[in-house]
C-alpha cells in the first residue's frame, strides 16, 4: 500500500508572483513598455538626484547671509530671511495677529456649523455667521474704531492671495447664481441682459480686466477721488468669476428633469420656493466639482495680480529677490511659492471631493 | 501695441491730464500728510525692500527726499509701486504725486505726454559683461563675438547699430528673460552679455563666480534715469527739481547726514542749508527742507553708496553719476 507522504505545497513558480512578476506584467510586458520604462528611468536618474542634491543636501537651512549660502545648493535661508514678507506683505508684525485672528474665526465658525447637525435653528445660525463673519474680517484686517487702520497697499503675500480668492469666490457666488438663473429665466429682458454680460465678460480674458481696472479706470475719476487699487482689482475679479460660475451652475439646471418643475409646481409652491427649495440644491450639489474646480482656478488666477503692482505671494518673489542682498534666490523663492500653492489647492481640490461624497445621494452605484 | 497708437493713447491720456493742471500738489501733500510715490515693483539697487519689508533704493531716496522736504519728515512716504505698463497712468490720474521708477528722460515722454522730468538721480546706459578669460578691455574689441541679450527690448536694435556704425560683426543669442541670458553666458553660450550697465552688475554677483567676469567701461546707449512730475504745477516741479540737486550740492559742499549740523563756511552750502538767504520762500517750503534732506536721507555720494555703491553686493563704480570734478556728469546749477 502506498503511503502518501504529505508534501510542502511548492511555491509558485518566481515568474508568477512577486517583485518580477509585477514588473514583468507593469513595466516590460512588451518591448515599446520596456522601452518607455527604461527612457522613464533614465530620465529620473537624469533629474531627481540633481534636483534632491539642490534642494536638500547641498542646500543651506541655517539662518545665514546670502554670501555664507554659497552657489551651490537652494539657499533655504533666503525663504526664513523673507517668511513673513511672504506670509503678510508689508502688513506691521504688531499687528499679525489679526490675520490669524480671521483665519482661526474662519475655522472655529466652520467648527460651530458642524457641531450643529440637525439643530432646528442651523440654517438661521450659519446664515448668520456667514453675514457677520465678512464684516468682522475686514474689521480685523483693515482696522478702525479703536483699531489703527491698515491701508490695504500694505497687504501682500499669501494673506492678499486668500483675501482675493476668497473675496473673489464669497462675492461671485451669489451673483453667478443670479446670473444662471436670469440666464433660464422665461423673462426677456432679464434673460436678455444676463446672455449678453455673461457672453461679454466670458470673452475678455482676466488680463485684460485687471488692466481695465487699474490702468484705465483711474482716468475717469476726478483727481483725488481714488478708489482703492486692490478694490478695484477685487471688482473685476468679481466680475470675471461670477460668469464662470453661473455657467457651471447652468450645467446643474439643465440636468434636473423637467418632472422636478412640474412637481413643484403641482405642489403649489411660488417661484422662490421651487427655486431655493427644489432647483437649486439639486442643481448646485451636482455642480460641487465644477464649481470648485473653478475656485481653484479663480486662486490660481490671482497671481495675475503681479501684473498691476499688488504683491501675492508670488509678486513676493520677485520684490525680495531684488534686494541687493539677497541677489539671485528668485528659483528657491519660487519653489517656496509652488510648495505653498500645492499644498493649498490640493487641499481643496481634497475637500470638494469630501464634499461629494456627503451630497452623494444619486443612484450610481 | 505698436508705438504710433500707443502714442497717440498716451496723448490721448495727456488731455485728460489738463483738466488737473492747475492742481496745488504741493498743497494736497501737506494737507493728506504723505507722499504718495510710484516705483516700481523691484528693481535692484533702485527699489526694493528688505527683509521688514522697508522700502530701500536710489529711486525710493528721491521719493524719501521729497518727503523730507516738504513734510519735513522722509518716512512720510506712501510708495504705490508699479510696472512699466501703469506708471504714465498713474501719475496722469493722480493716484501718485511723484513719478520715481527708474524711468528713462526721451522728448517724447518729456513734450507729448504731459510730463515734465525734474532732472537725473542716474546716468544707466548699455553695457557688456564679459569672461575675463577673454582678455577684452573694451568693445571696441568684441568683433565677431556672440552676445547673450534679451529678445524684443531696445538693447537689441542698440546693439545692432553700435555695430554697424563701428563697421564691425557680430552674433546674438536672444533669450526671453535677463535669468535666461545670465544662463546663456554662464554656460558659454555666448562671449558677452549686454544690456542696461545697473542689470549687469546685479546679474555679476548672481553668476557662481563673480570674479570670473569683468564689465567693461564702455556705455553704448544714453539711459538718464530720473523722476518725473505733471506738467502743469510749476512750483511742484520745482520742489522736486531742487530737492534732487540739493542731494547733489551736498555732496558738493562736503554735508552729509553725519556733520550736518556742523559749521560751514562757504555761502553756497550756508544759502542751501537755510542758515543764510530764502531760497526757502521762492519754494514755498520751511527753512529746514535741505537740511532734512540731507540729515534724514544723506547727500547723493551716500545715497549712491547705500543701494548701488561700494557698501553693496553691486559695487556699482561712480562712472558717469561721479561730480563733474570727479570725473562724472552730475552737476547741480548753483544755490544763489
Amino acid at each position: 500500500m502506498a503511503v502518501f507522504k504529505q508534501q510542502v505545497a511548492k511555491k509558485a513558480p518566481n515568474l508568477k508572483i512577486g517583485v518580477i512578476h509585477w514588473l514583468r506584467e507593469n513595466l516590460f510586458s512588451s518591448v515599446v513598455n520596456s522601452v518607455l520604462t527604461l527612457l522613464a528611468l533614465y530620465l529620473i536618474y537624469l533629474i531627481v538626484p540633481t534636483v534632491v542634491n539642490w534642494a536638500l543636501f547641498d542646500a543651506t537651512f541655517a539662518p545665514v547671509t546670502n554670501e555664507q549660502c554659497g552657489r551651490e545648493g537652494a539657499c533655504w535661508s533666503y525663504i526664513i530671511e523673507k517668511l513673513d514678507l511672504f506670509m503678510y506683505g508689508f502688513y506691521p508684525p504688531e499687528s499679525y495677529w489679526r490675520p490669524q485672528w480671521v483665519l482661526i474665526l474662519a475655522l472655529i465658525f466652520v467648527w460651530i456649523a458642524k457641531l450643529l447637525k440637525q439643530h432646528k435653528y442651523k440654517t438661521k445660525i450659519v446664515t448668520t455667521l456667514i453675514i457677520i463673519y465678512p464684516i468682522i474680517a475686514l474689521f480685523l484686517l483693515y482696522g478702525g474704531l479703536s483699531l489703527e487702520i491698515v491701508e490695504t497697499h500694505k497687504w501682500g503675500g499669501l494673506m492678499l492671495t486668500i483675501v482675493v480668492a476668497t473675496a473673489g469666490i464669497v462675492a461671485s457666488f451669489p451673483i453667478g447664481v443670479l446670473l444662471a438663473l436670469g440666464r433660464q429665466s422665461k423673462m426677456p429682458v432679464i434673460r436678455f441682459l444676463s446672455v449678453v454680460y455673461i457672453e461679454f465678460i466670458r470673452g475678455l480674458p482676466l488680463i485684460t480686466i485687471l488692466f481695465m481696472a487699474s490702468v484705465v479706470l483711474p482716468l475717469f475719476f476726478n483727481e483725488g477721488m481714488d478708489m482703492d487699487k486692490l478694490l478695484r482689482a477685487l471688482i473685476g475679479i468679481t466680475l470675471f468669476q461670477s460668469v464662470y460660475i453661473a455657467e457651471v451652475i447652468r450645467g446643474g439646471l439643465q440636468v434636473i428633469p423637467k418632472g422636478q418643475y412640474e412637481a413643484a409646481d403641482a405642489m403649489g409652491l411660488s417661484f422662490v420656493q421651487k427655486t431655493g427649495l427644489i432647483i437649486l440644491p439639486q442643481a448646485l450639489k451636482i455642480s460641487i466639482p465644477n464649481i470648485v474646480g473653478s475656485f481653484i482656478a479663480l486662486f490660481k488666477d490671482t497671481t495675475l495680480l503681479l501684473i498691476i503692482g499688488l504683491f501675492d505671494i508670488l509678486s513676493m518673489v520677485h520684490l525680495t529677490s531684488s534686494d541687493e542682498n539677497w541677489l539671485g534666490r528668485s528659483t528657491e523663492g519660487y519653489v517656496f511659492v509652488m510648495v505653498v500653492m500645492w499644498i493649498i489647492l490640493y487641499s481643496m481640490s481634497r475637500y470638494s471631493k469630501a464634499l461629494e461624497l456627503r451630497y452623494s445621494t444619486d443612484h450610481k452605484n | 501695441m505698436n508705438t504710433t497708437s500707443k502714442n497717440i493713447f498716451l496723448s490721448l491720456l495727456a488731455l485728460t491730464g489738463g483738466l488737473y493742471a492747475q492742481a496745488d500738489t504741493l498743497s494736497d501733500v501737506q494737507a493728506k500728510g504723505s507722499l504718495s510715490c510710484g516705483v516700481s515693483s523691484g528693481l535692484v539697487g533702485f527699489s526694493s525692500t528688505d527683509s521688514a519689508g522697508r522700502w530701500k533704493g536710489l529711486d525710493v531716496d528721491i521719493c524719501r527726499a521729497v518727503a523730507a522736504a516738504t513734510l519735513g519728515d522722509a518716512n512720510k512716504v506712501k510708495f504705490v509701486p508699479l510696472t512699466a505698463k501703469e506708471r504714465f497712468t498713474a501719475l496722469q490720474s493722480g493716484e501718485i504725486d511723484l513719478l520715481s521708477r527708474n524711468t528713462t528722460w526721451t522728448t517724447t515722454r518729456d513734450t507729448s505726454l504731459g510730463f515734465n522730468f525734474a532732472g537725473v538721480n542716474y546716468y544707466d546706459g548699455q553695457g557688456f559683461m564679459v569672461k575675463k578669460s577673454l582678455g577684452v578691455t573694451s568693445a571696441k574689441e568684441l568683433n565677431g563675438a556672440t552676445f547673450c541679450l534679451q529678445a524684443g527690448t531696445t538693447t537689441e536694435l542698440t546693439l545692432a547699430d553700435y555695430f554697424v556704425s563701428n563697421g564691425m560683426s557680430y552674433h546674438s543669442s536672444p533669450s526671453d528673460t535677463s535669468a535666461q541670458s545670465k544662463k546663456g553666458f554662464s554656460t558659454g553660450r555666448c562671449d558677452a552679455l549686454t544690456s542696461d550697465q545697473s542689470q549687469l552688475y546685479a546679474l555679476k554677483t548672481t553668476l557662481k563666480d563673480p570674479s570670473s567676469a569683468i564689465i567693461l567701461k564702455d556705455i553704448i546707449s544714453k539711459e538718464p534715469l530720473g523722476p518725473v512730475v505733471r506738467q502743469g504745477d510749476d512750483k511742484w516741479f520745482n520742489i522736486v527739481k531742487w530737492s534732487l540737486n540739493a542731494m547733489i550740492g551736498a555732496e558738493e559742499f562736503g554735508i552729509n547726514s553725519n556733520n550736518v549740523n556742523a559749521k560751514f563756511k562757504n555761502p553756497e552750502a550756508l544759502r542751501l542749508l537755510g542758515r543764510s538767504g530764502n531760497l526757502h520762500k521762492h519754494l514755498g517750503l520751511s527753512k529746514k527742507w535741505a537740511f532734512n534732506i540731507i540729515s534724514q536721507v544723506g547727500n547723493y555720494a551716500q545715497s549712491f553708496d547705500r543701494n548701488v555703491g561700494k557698501d553693496t553686493p553691486l559695487n556699482i563704480s561712480r562712472g558717469l553719476n561721479a561730480l563733474w570734478r570727479d570725473g562724472g556728469i552730475l552737476y547741480s546749477p548753483p544755490f544763489r
